[in-house]
């Protein structure tokens, strides 16, 4: 129990900044913090998936996708209760995941990467090849909008519902399973653990994480679904996170979502470059940049923070 | 292959060859394929240009794809930002061209520099991360966003014309129009393949290349070394990629910073369908999904397959082969041990 207290500290203490955080920011920065929960959710998501159960997917943006028009579209229709909106979300994606996770047993590494891959690219194509229902290249809005504040505090309790949730499942024979099989899948298999079962399910998990910030994702941009936002830079901001956060640290999955949430959006007005390519330059430069100088991520960085503290 | 562990140049010697095996299934499928094709020429006009327009783009994603090849069967890792590389020397070569030199002084030139270029990037950004495969795929991408974003910065986003190599007149074989442009890509991009494919085969250095992508540590010792080669094959597939990029151009009319985007995809499909471990595979893989795309948007009503839908459907068989052959058609399955 000793051993717990510091990260207990740690949590209350975001927890606390959290809380203060809206009532000293203004509107814009409410908005950006509230981008931060968002990626929060989705890079927590598919750090179970890489981090833990070490199976890449370049696709978490198509779940992002799914999360997001099935809000879009059941308030547009039904005029569904928002936050039943983000559970219905939350259970679709966990079933396509599944799905998706199904062909993962075939594949591994670098092939699980390209199909994951092709998923990201394939999937902002549907709502143009269906438009009647999923509203084409203008999109779908839903019917209510809602202010920053309110995204704020969702995202948030959000995050901290997915994060106890993410704790829970990661500590016990779950989690000790997807690390089994990260660290070898044969030994893995040969220890009893079933594969299949345990491959699927952390899919599904992911995606299920990744389709509620995609619910979160089309209400921060006033209850409006496009294709061109769920793109494969979406896909790739996820991953960037996920390999940036490092592993199994509260504090790595903050600086990542940080890092994706808030750099693109803070880099589009840099002088000299331009806003449209400053985004690219400034945030390509710096995914490269940390890359080369924390390999591990910022949990890397946290283990070797605490190492020195000890020695 | 005990032989190749106890002597491993001997062993990659007595391998040599391109196509590392297959089953006999893909082969019979292939021959199929080659088969639908010739029937189909002779009976239709248009079910001949069609193919040959295929064969052209084919030949496109094949070289984009034998280019990941490269890179993955050195280093184990997919390079995301091949296609934004390539992307780049088009650049590169149109503004050459804006400077006043001719298409083939340009194309020389791009060459050169997309290898000084590939070479560097490996020893700069990629080598300080070997050791984490997800780190490189992060770098990679990071350098995709970034060539974007450059791009952008110093060129532009709007569309820039190049002169057309080979211009626009076409050949007439038995009333089917083939155009120069289409037949020159294919010789240009097949030229620069069996090029590559010679340095490897029959050259020192390709040797030790070859050394170093399957046995790191045994080239080590024998002498090779495998830190330059790496850095080599880097600045070959940067080539290769030039090469693709170059020749997709008049394809698309047109030169713009997203003109490789949707040709990486379909060369990550050439690569995967092919076997990664593949670089014949790579070839055959483009070209069969060039010749398939253009078939299927020239002879399927658009309302059951649009546009849209091109790219998802070229994806979902891509996934059925692999359901069937989980390592590509030319792959190898491999043995792993704990």
């Amino acid at each position: 129990m000793k051993k717990q207290i510091p990260a207990l500290v740690s949590l209350l203490v975001v927890a606390a900044v959290l809380c203060v955080l809206p009532f000293v920011l203004s509107d814009y920065n409410v908005s950006l913090a509230a981008q931060v929960g968002i990626f929060f959710v989705a890079v927590l998501g598919l750090n179970i998936l890489t981090g833990y159960t070490g199976q890449i997917s370049i696709g978490h943006g198509a779940f992002m996708a799914i999360g997001g028009y099935t809000t879009a579209v059941m308030s547009r229709d039904h005029h569904t209760n928002l936050v039943v909106t983000m559970l219905m979300a939350f259970a679709i994606c966990f079933v396509v995941g599944l799905i998706v996770g199904l062909p993962a047993l075939r594949f591994s590494g670098v092939y699980l990467a390209l199909v994951t891959f092709a998923l990201a690219v394939s999937i902002p194509n549907i709502p143009n090849q269906y438009s009647t229902f999923l509203g084409g290249v203008g999109g779908v809005t839903s019917s209510e909008e809602v202010s920053n504040l309110w995204i704020y505090v969702a995202a948030w309790s959000c995050s901290a519902l997915l994060f106890l949730v993410a704790w829970l499942i990661l500590r016990g024979r779950v989690g000790r399973a997807f690390r089994a099989i990260r660290d070898s899948e044969i030994a893995a298999v040969a220890s009893g653990v079933e594969l299949p079962v345990y491959k699927t399910l952390a899919f599904g998990i992911s995606a299920a994480y990744a389709g509620v910030a995609g619910s979160l994702f089309v209400l921060a941009t006033n209850g409006f679904a496009q294709p061109s936002e769920f793109g494969v830079f979406l896909s790739l901001q996820l991953l960037i996170g996920a390999a940036i956060a490092g592993l199994g640290s509260l504090w790595g999955v903050l600086a990542g979502a940080a890092f994706v949430g808030l750099l693109p959006q803070v880099s589009t007005s840099v002088p000299v470059i331009g806003a449209e390519h400053g985004r690219d330059v400034i945030f390509g430069a710096a995914v490269i940049l940390v890359m080369l100088l924390l390999p591990d991520g910022f949990a890397g960085l946290v283990a070797r923070l605490r190492r020195l503290a000890r020695a | 292959m005990e032989r190749a562990e106890t002597s491993p140049i001997a062993g990659l010697r007595a391998r040599g060859g391109a196509i590392d095996g297959g089953s006999a299934a893909v082969v019979l499928l292939l021959i199929g394929a080659a088969i639908f094709l010739l029937v189909g020429c002779l009976r239709s006009t248009a079910f001949a240009q069609y193919t040959v327009q295929g064969l052209a783009l084919g030949s496109v994603y094949g070289a984009l794809a034998l280019a990941l090849v490269l890179i993955y069967r050195a280093t184990h890792v997919i390079n995301f930002a091949q296609g934004e590389l390539a992307m780049l020397t088009t650049y590169i070569a149109w503004w050459l061209m804006e400077k006043g030199l001719s298409y083939w002084a340009a194309f020389a030139a791009t060459l050169v520099i997309a290898f000084v270029l590939g070479t560097l990037l490996e020893v700069t950004l990629i080598r300080p991360v070997q050791h984490s495969v997800i780190a490189v795929v992060i770098v990679t991408v990071g350098l995709f966003i970034l060539i974007d974003g450059i791009v952008n910065w110093v060129w532009g986003g709007d569309f820039k014309f190049m002169q057309s190599p080979f211009g626009n007149a076409s050949f007439d074989v038995g009333g089917v129009a083939i155009r120069h442009q289409d037949v020159g890509m294919v010789i240009v991009v097949f030229a620069s393949v069996v090029l590559v494919w010679a340095l490897f085969r029959f050259t020192k250095l390709g040797l030790g290349m070859r050394a170093a992508a399957l046995r790191p540590a045994a080239a080590a010792l024998v002498g090779v070394r495998v830190d330059s080669m790496l850095a080599i094959g880097w600045g070959l597939a940067a080539v290769l990629g030039a090469v693709a990029g170059l020749m997709a151009e008049p394809s698309q009319i047109f030169l713009s910073p997203t003109l490789m985007q949707p040709i990486l995809v379909y060369a990550f499909a050439a690569a995967v369908l092919g076997g990664l471990e593949s670089p014949a595979g790579a070839l055959v893989g483009g070209l069969l999904i060039g010749v398939s795309l253009t078939l299927i948007v020239g002879y399927v009503p658009q309302k059951y397959i649009g546009a849209e839908l091109q790219l998802p459907l070229a994806f979902a068989v891509l996934l059925l082969i692999l359901l069937v052959k989980p390592s590509g058609l030319f792959g190898r399955r491999e043995v792993r041990r704990v």
